[in-house]
């Protein structure tokens, strides 16, 4: 079996994420394991460009490593007087987690090998996007060509009622929702009038 | 199959790093004076003996703004393939992403009302 | 191939053949010229903060009715040069309780972040690093780890004025990302891709600046908020905590951060010349690239002088202003320049799109948007005067007539309906 580059750049990628996620889990300082958590966010968007997805990539590091690792960071620089805590981060049942993942991955995995399951093809699950024949790779010219029109596809799948307009709506009050209520809960009850 | 645009993108991050790193060491290891001490490398607060740690609780607040942020965040970045889609698709789809729009909106506008995004 | 309509199609035959030359062909070939390539931009964005210091700090001393530096070189041309030199033979210093790989890694990134953005900008319609199809989305995402990078200086050092810069950076940062987004997602919405390239292409007969003027302003000052200089300064803020997140910082680590803050202000201009005042379109443009690339840096030069012009011109803004000007304000107003355009683009394209020739389109189309434009302007600053008028009565009220209340607790719903305050109050705030 040879590799050729791409392989040998998802092997790389691939460790790195495993070995960073780990550090996650196990490392005592707790600045440190949000700095591991954004290594595994950054080695996540190599994937996702790996896999043509360059617009997801991008989404993941504006919306993984620009927001949400920094929230992660206030968070931990909020609930801990001290930032330089250094307790162990793993409880007496740590084991269960470990059986609940290894648990979740063979679903994935046999979830993965069932036939047209979940994939998006003609016995689709999802109702509706079976009547809109998917761009295949193999029609373009090229990579870009290809990335190019699946992302105005992606568009007009979003905003088209018989596609994903409901569900973007949804998405939508889930923010706002999300919002509120969040807001309500951070805030301090003296400040509020 | 990778797009040669990533391609580049990938090693221009790589030869990126290098190019502030080279000057970073060179000033470092080569051309630099190597000669610390304990008073020198302590913690620089205008002359006065650093008090207490630096690592104090910080204010609510920034928590309150960088999770509007988030929300807002996630939210744009489903208008960017619409953004590209957008010649062709109906005055109606048009319409409704400005509900999608606008359900956000009713968001921050609860937030504001509440007194939230003021800086206390 | 003719080097002036091609140059860099010109450039690449020629390593091409001299690279099969010494036997080095296909795939290998392609990945050498890839790697030639990132070095000349990155190269190129890296020494042009030596010409941009010493531009900017000579327009800065003129602004300031003086003359710069002048001594080191005719015209003091190499006064930066050897600023770099002294910087590179400062020592080294870690300060006590740094975290050592952290606080090394935040200088490199800091520039990194910068220097990444130079991968996507079109000099001219075949003269660019990469044509990334996700450009616009690009360069906020690699913009939003230099935020990341103040953050782990600031918390790295282990100072107290490091780490309240770090968090004043990240609250300005972050928050000044949203209407940035906002704005940039109007070009794209008018250029229908996301492609730097296109997007300078889509402005041929009008400029966004002129169909999309607010979005234009918003992202113009968003962006300058972003690089964190004046009057956006809170993340260093001297007098106030020092020097914020790289207090700790000497010798070339310091001069990575100050490298990295130039070439953001150069970039943003840059940005702003591709996004939204037509990058390389101009006359005859798009026979000779060569013509492209001047009106390209003369646009971005334009773009820069604007930036140090808002920089030598106000005084640094206070935090609870910037964070209530940013939500307050710009994010419903990039909302409103996002709504007005979606709303009179599709009603052209609907309705009036086919009652004009084909040439005149563009030019119609630009001036709808232009009137829609101007009128969200003119809506804005009516609402935002009233706004403002009616806090400065409140404040005034209640600084001087401490029993007049009746008004606490519902701040910013701008009405006339209070009149407790004396004439000459009333009279002064108008």
């Amino acid at each position: 079996m040879s590799l050729d580059a791409s392989q040998f750049v998802f092997l790389v990628t691939a460790l790195v994420i495993v070995v960073s996620a780990l550090f996650v889990v196990t490392a005592r300082n707790l600045v440190h394991a949000a700095l591991w958590l954004i290594a595994t966010f950054a080695g996540m968007a190599v994937i996702f460009v790996l896999l043509n997805a360059g617009f997801l990539a991008l989404v993941q590091v504006v919306v993984y490593i620009g927001a949400i690792s920094i929230l992660i960071i206030f968070a931990i620089m909020l609930t801990r007087r001290v930032m330089q805590d250094t307790g162990p981060q793993t409880n007496a049942n740590w084991y269960w987690g470990a059986v609940v993942a290894v648990g979740v991955l063979v679903a994935a995995l046999t979830m993965l090998q069932l036939p047209n399951a979940l994939t998006l093809g003609a016995s689709s699950l999802v109702p509706g996007f079976s009547s809109a024949p998917l761009p295949q790779p193999a029609e373009f010219a090229d990579a870009a060509a290809f990335n190019t029109a699946t992302l105005a596809n992606l568009g007009l799948a979003l905003s088209s009622p018989d596609h994903y307009l409901l569900p973007l709506l949804l998405v939508g009050a889930l923010l706002a929702v999300a919002m509120v209520g969040s807001i309500n809960i951070a805030r301090d009850d003296k400040e509020r009038e | 199959m990778v797009d040669n645009n990533w391609i580049f993108i990938g090693v221009f991050l790589l030869i990126a790093g290098l190019f502030p790193a080279a000057p970073i060491i060179m000033g470092s290891m080569i051309f630099g004076p190597k000669k610390g001490n304990a008073v020198k490398s302590s913690t620089y607060e205008c002359g006065v003996e650093t008090v207490g740690d630096t690592w104090v609780q910080f204010k609510m607040q920034y928590y309150i703004f960088t999770l509007v942020f988030v929300v807002f965040d996630v939210g744009m970045v489903f208008l960017f393939p619409f953004a590209i889609a957008y010649q062709q698709v109906s005055l109606f789809a048009a319409l409704a992403v400005m509900g999608f729009l606008f359900i956000i909106v009713g968001g921050l506008a609860y937030v504001w009302q509440k007194g939230a995004l003021r800086w206390v | 191939m003719d080097f002036f309509l091609n140059p860099l199609g010109f450039i690449r035959e020629w390593l091409l053949s001299l690279l099969t030359s010494i036997g080095i062909t296909g795939p290998a070939g392609d990945f050498a010229l890839i790697v030639l390539g990132t070095v000349v931009v990155g190269g190129l964005g890296l020494t042009l903060p030596l010409a941009l210091i010493y531009i900017e700090r000579r327009l800065i001393g003129r602004f300031q009715d003086r003359i710069g530096p002048n001594r080191v070189g005719p015209e003091g041309i190499f006064q930066t040069v050897a600023d770099a030199i002294k910087l590179l033979i400062k020592e080294d210093i870690t300060p006590l309780g740094a975290d050592k790989f952290i606080y090394n890694l935040a200088p490199i990134m800091a520039v990194v972040s910068v220097l990444t953005m130079w991968a996507i900008l079109p000099f001219s319609y075949n003269v660019f690093g990469t044509d990334l199809n996700v450009g616009a989305l690009y360069f906020v995402s690699v913009g939003s780890l230099g935020t990341l990078a103040i953050m782990l200086g600031g918390w790295a050092s282990n100072n107290k004025y490091a780490l309240l810069g770090a968090f004043r950076t990240v609250a300005q940062m972050v928050c000044y990302e949203v209407p940035m987004i906002l704005a940039i997602l109007v070009p794209v919405l008018l250029a229908s891709s996301m492609s730097m390239n296109a997007i300078s292409a889509a402005q041929d007969q009008v400029w966004f600046l002129f169909s999309a003027p607010v979005a234009a302003f918003i992202f113009f000052l968003t962006s300058v908020a972003e690089t964190g200089r004046a009057p956006f300064d809170l993340l260093e803020a001297e007098s106030e905590i020092v020097a914020g997140f790289n207090i700790e910082y000497s010798g070339m680590k310091f001069g990575m951060f100050f490298v990295g803050e130039f070439l953001h202000a150069f970039t943003v201009g840059a940005l702003t010349a591709t996004l939204f005042m037509g990058g390389w379109t101009g006359p005859f443009a798009d026979q000779y690239p060569l013509l492209g690339m001047l009106y390209f840096s003369l646009k971005a030069f334009i773009a820069y002088f604007v930036v140090i012009w808002m920089r030598a011109t106000f005084p640094r803004i206070r935090i609870d202003h910037m964070l209530e000007l940013n939500w307050k304000f710009l994010v419903p107003l990039a909302l409103g320049s996002i709504v007005v355009t979606m709303l009179v683009d599709k009603l052209y394209a609907e309705f009036l799109q086919a009652l004009f020739v084909e040439g005149a389109r563009a030019y119609v189309r630009g001036g709808l948007l232009l009137l829609g434009n101007l009128a969200l302007a003119a809506g804005a600053m009516v609402i935002a005067t009233r706004a403002a008028r009616y806090m400065r009565l409140k404040e005034e009220s209640d600084k001087y007539m401490p029993v007049v209340e009746a008004e606490h607790g519902h701040d910013d719903h701008g009405h006339d309906d209070h009149g407790h305050e004396p004439h000459g109050v009333v009279a002064a705030a108008h």
